[in-house]
């Protein structure tokens, strides 16, 4: 039986360069560590899941310093994939290793993470609604394109409520009701006594001649589906 | 301190100018020094119905104008003598009151009387306007009718949005008077009802003043109905509207005239 198997090649070794970030300390150490906080402040983030070489070719430290430097750097959660700039020969237990031969790139702006916004006052809703105590009268008419309008009294013959949202009207409805004038279909008239002289909603119509009087003084809603006006009791 | 008094509905021929003058008259007897404007300025007919007509030299726009001090122009009532009458201009028409002029003459007016009764032209316009401005009270006359009764809806919504008081932020006291009410022919349901007219126009019942011939027999001779049969059924609803005014508690009823039987008799066959 031979030995049909390939020759095993021998262990290879490949170069290859990758982009990382270099983090240059200098001194005085504690203003840079003071600057180091502050940009975590402001991007708490800026070094996850970063490749990071440590440069302190400005700072020549001892063996002691670079073992210190290591550990204020791993308290703020910083690891060091490398170091770079120093002569001392052997890495000590748990040191990452030395590197050589790096070529600068250009300096990488730190990204600012937008600060959260203040928390700003409530923006004024776009719809806004009108109440009225009391009745509207014949002759008088109300005007409110940009929301609901609420009457606590009653709106007589001869009075008209013009609402860019829906008409509430507490009392009987006696007079026009025209709701959803800014063109919302999904605008509603509600009354506790349904006796108009005119409803409209969405630029759709309706005299009460056209209505019947079949809901006449009862408490009636009335809404439009597909395209046309429909009423109905709420009792 | 006077308390003006505005006679007021908006529809022409409901009985302001005999609610005007019944008030005025029932007023007087009561004891108050009255004064009754007449503000329908080109159609004035409350000299008439007080009897006045022939009395007239200088009007409420000569007192407007300055042509005339209000002393000269008020006239004093035959029969009662703390009654008074302004009368209206019938030669001009509501374009000649100026704002500055009916608020001097009012202002004069509140400090001399303790009632000024105002009777407003009908309409909406001018005039009517001019008759409510300075008034701290309102009555609102309405006939059991639904163009009356809308006319009457209109006019309130002025009253609480075009007067002083209303300006001033104030809520304008308004009372209703229902006149020419007939309640044989509210019965029949040829009438509004008395329910149906408060609950649309919702301002409290001063009288209900019954359908009379002795309204228009008042009126033609010259003498509010008050005065003229003080026991008829409008006269008395009058003076209980007035104990009303003044504010005593009167029980709401609508006063009848005692018919014979072959008065009733013939009613029914003529309706």
């Amino acid at each position: 039986m031979t030995d049909t198997s390939p020759p095993r090649r021998p262990v290879q070794l490949r170069g290859r360069a990758f982009k990382s970030l270099v983090l240059a300390p200098e001194s005085p150490l504690p203003d840079w560590f003071a600057d180091l906080d502050e940009a975590l402040k402001r991007t708490p983030t800026l070094f996850d899941g970063r490749a990071l070489i440590l440069d302190v070719a400005a700072l020549e430290p001892a063996p002691s310093d670079l073992d210190g430097l290591l550990a204020e750097l791993g308290s703020r959660r910083i690891r060091i994939l490398g170091i770079e700039g120093t002569t001392l020969s052997l890495p000590g237990p748990g040191r990452p290793p030395l590197l050589v031969q790096g070529r600068p790139l250009s300096t990488i702006e730190i990204p600012v993470q937008p600060e959260p916004e203040a928390p700003k006052a409530p923006p004024e809703p776009a719809t806004t609604s009108l109440t009225i105590e009391g009745s509207v009268r014949s002759g008088q008419s109300i005007v409110h394109p940009t929301g609901d309008v609420t009457v606590m009294g009653s709106v007589s013959s001869g009075a008209e409520i013009l609402a860019g949202g829906s008409i509430h009207v507490y009392g009987a409805l006696r007079g026009r009701a025209i709701a959803g004038a800014a063109r919302n279909p999904r605008a509603r008239i509600c009354c506790r006594k349904f006796e108009p002289e005119l409803l409209g909603i969405d630029r759709l119509v309706r005299t009460a001649e056209e209505m019947g009087n079949h809901l006449r003084g009862k408490p009636v809603q009335i809404w439009l589906d597909g395209g046309a006006i429909k009423f109905a009791s709420l009792d | 301190m006077a308390k003006i008094l505005v006679v007021t509905s908006g529809k022409g021929g409901v009985g302001k100018t005999t609610t005007t003058a019944a008030l005025g008259a029932a007023l007087a007897q009561a004891g108050k020094s009255v004064a009754v404007v007449d503000f329908d300025v080109g159609l004035r007919n409350l000299d008439l119905v007080m009897g006045a007509e022939r009395r007239v030299v200088y009007d409420l726009i000569n007192v407007v104008n300055g042509d005339a001090k209000l002393s000269q122009a008020l006239i004093r009532d035959k029969r009662l003598d703390k009654l008074h009458l302004l009368p209206a201009s019938q030669t001009r028409d509501k374009d000649a009151l100026t704002d500055e002029g009916v608020a001097r003459v009012m202002n004069e007016l509140r400090e001399k009387f303790d009632w000024v009764i105002c009777d407003s032209p009908a309409g909406i316009e001018r005039g009517a306007t001019l008759a409510m401005r300075h008034a701290d009270v309102a009555v609102v006359v309405t006939n059991p009718e639904v163009s009356s009764v809308r006319d009457s809806d209109r006019i309130i919504g002025l009253l609480d949005s075009k007067t002083l008081k209303a300006e001033a932020g104030e809520t304008m006291e308004k009372h209703l008077i229902l006149t020419r009410y007939d309640p044989a022919r509210a019965d029949r349901g040829d009438m509004l009802k008395i329910d149906d007219v408060l609950e649309i126009l919702s301002i409290p019942l001063l009288a209900i003043i019954p359908e009379s011939m002795e309204v228009l027999r008042a009126s033609n001779v010259g003498c509010p109905v008050t005065l003229n049969n003080p026991l008829c059924a409008p006269a008395r609803a009058y003076t209980d509207a007035v104990r009303r005014l003044n504010g005593d508690a009167v029980p709401m009823s609508v006063p009848t005239d005692k018919k014979s039987f072959l008065d009733k008799f013939f009613t029914r066959r003529a309706a």
